[in-house]
């Protein structure tokens, strides 16, 4: 139920797959909300995975924590946000050894920002697996102030930070783990589309 | 020759203009009355006397204004320049080789005296005359590609290769046609390019990698790309899209003439000898309708290729709105002969406008 078959797009966009277990001497998971589902499909398929798992998790309103502490992953974490959960991250990701493997599932938002902080510790983003679960809501650069609107649901939509109406391009920067949001109305000021729902 | 530096400005009153040699030696893009995407490389080793294509880094009537006007870009966003950790040994290349380009091409104005590693730059437009250590960065004011890009036309992309790709990784870019290096840095070829209609279908990015990986030392290539552009606004950036985008409806059919240009980008690659990246200088120039409208086969040319161009490509490049009153104005200048074949003026032989 929290998959989602994006549309054919150019050739900035993300492509997500479905996780695969691989061998390694540890398992990092990054997830957030409906990704759950993701790790718990892996753990099925793969239970002696959990023995070197460590996730953390960001529920975002959902109910999966219970179901991913019964896997016994050998350390778990259940963050508020993501930014409650970086530091974690990046002290995981500054003592680990080769052999991690890293999986991110869930949100964009949180797939991307992760992956970025996988690829400053120095594993290429080639090597990291991702899996898409649940919302489909975007993370946004405003390419005029640069601030970051989470969550973006709708095309288009209001900078969350100087509050130019932005429409969302297909156009995404893994350094910024974000999708590029531009003026819409630059050249009619005032004339803005009806906001639609991403994808419908 | 010597060259008189124009002083104008690229922004605010507009006081831009291209003098009769300027105009003479644009780099017009068409080589026939129609246009669509191709790669296009030719090799970048010279060319006619006086054309833009005879020295590597070509300097013309614009330079001093354009790098004041850079400056200007630069304080108001210093993210228009970036350069990745790793980049740093291939900005020191692209100074050293615009340094003995600009010093052996233009001996008049600009000078490099070279003991081992203590090197003297003087440039004399710019009104500089700098001594440093090569490869030792603390000696520069900027860094190696910041500190001579803020001397030289053109935006530079700087491409590290390898895993049999180029990366976005280090620029300066501040008279961009629409697109945001502080967005696309760390970006593949594929990926910075991605927001391009018909070209990737076309197999052009493929095509033009598999050229672009095997460009050799002293063996550079160039082509030219173009777009259209109102008023004479170097920094047409995503950036500041909110502030100059309104100009695009300013056109009337009384000063279409004199603010919409075509705006040409003279692109060069070279490779660089230690890092072994890639620099890929993208050099804009601007033209006036009115001022092209002075070269017949252009007048005559460029409106077929206007009128032509598939929807798109007009959409994309950002004139579909303005493109029936370009044609008002253009078809004024068409009166149905045929046109020499080439990009040349061709003064001598082109008749006169018939109309």
């Amino acid at each position: 139920m929290s998959k989602f078959q994006f549309p054919e797009s150019i050739k900035s966009r993300p492509v997500y797959g479905t996780l695969e277990p691989r061998p390694g001497k540890a398992h990092l998971f990054v997830a957030d909300a409906e990704g759950a589902e993701a790790i718990l499909d892996l753990a099925a398929a793969s239970p002696d995975l959990m023995a070197g798992a460590h996730i953390i998790y960001i529920p975002k309103g959902t109910d999966f924590t219970e179901k991913l502490r019964d896997l016994n992953p050998a350390q778990f974490y259940e963050g508020p946000t993501y930014a409650a959960s970086v530091q974690r991250l990046r002290h995981v990701l500054e003592n680990a050894h080769q052999g991690l493997q890293v999986y991110l599932t869930g949100t964009e938002g949180l797939m991307g920002q992760a992956q970025n902080e996988a690829m400053q510790a120095g594993i290429p983003h080639t090597a990291i697996q991702t899996e898409h679960r649940g919302s489909v809501a975007r993370r946004m650069q405003c390419v005029h102030c640069k601030g970051i609107t989470e969550d973006v649901i709708t095309d288009p939509f209001v900078c969350a930070h100087c509050g130019l109406n932005l429409f969302v391009r297909d156009h995404y920067s893994r350094r910024l783990a974000a999708y590029q949001g531009v003026c819409i109305d630059a050249e009619d000021p005032g004339n803005v589309p009806e906001p639609v729902e991403l994808y419908k | 020759m010597t060259i008189q530096f124009n002083d104008e400005t690229f922004r605010d009153d507009y006081s831009f203009y291209n003098s009769d040699w300027a105009i003479k030696r644009f780099p017009f893009p068409f080589h026939e009355d129609s246009y669509m995407y191709a790669v296009n490389m030719e090799q970048h080793r010279g060319g006619p006397e006086g054309s833009v294509y005879e020295k590597r880094f070509d300097v013309d009537e614009h330079y001093v204004s354009e790098m004041r006007d850079r400056a200007m870009v630069l304080a108001d966003d210093p993210l228009r320049c970036q350069s990745l950790p790793h980049m740093t040994l291939a900005g020191w290349d692209l100074l050293e080789l615009i340094m003995v380009s600009k010093s052996e091409d233009y001996p008049d104005l600009f000078e490099l005296h070279r003991d081992g590693n203590q090197w003297r730059w003087v440039n004399k437009p710019l009104g500089i005359d700098d001594t440093f250590t090569f490869l030792d960065e603390t000696t520069l004011p900027y860094g190696p590609m910041e500190y001579i890009t803020r001397q030289t036309q053109g935006d530079f992309c700087v491409l590290d290769q390898r895993d049999d790709m180029l990366w976005m990784d280090a620029g300066m870019v501040t008279t961009q046609a629409d697109w945001s290096l502080d967005f696309d840095i760390g970006m593949n070829f594929f990926e910075w390019h991605a927001p391009v209609p018909l070209a990737h279908e076309k197999g052009i990015f493929k095509r033009a990698l598999k050229f672009l990986l095997n460009i050799q030392q002293g063996a550079p290539a160039r082509r030219l790309n173009w777009t259209m552009t109102v008023n004479p606004l170097l920094d047409t950036s995503p950036e500041n899209y909110h502030i100059w985008g309104i100009q695009k409806t300013t056109l009337t059919p009384e000063n279409i003439g004199s603010k919409q240009h075509l705006r040409v980008e003279l692109q060069t690659f070279f490779r660089l000898p230690r890092s072994n990246a890639l620099v890929f200088p993208i050099r804009c120039y601007l033209c006036s309708f009115q001022d092209l409208m002075t070269m017949p086969k252009w007048g005559r040319r460029l409106h077929r290729v206007v009128r032509d161009l598939p929807v798109e490509l007009a959409t994309y490049k950002g004139f579909i709105d303005n493109r029936p009153m370009m044609l008002d104005y253009l078809s004024q200048f068409d009166d149905g002969l045929p046109t020499s074949p080439g990009v040349w003026p061709d003064q001598e032989t082109e008749p006169p406008l018939q109309k």
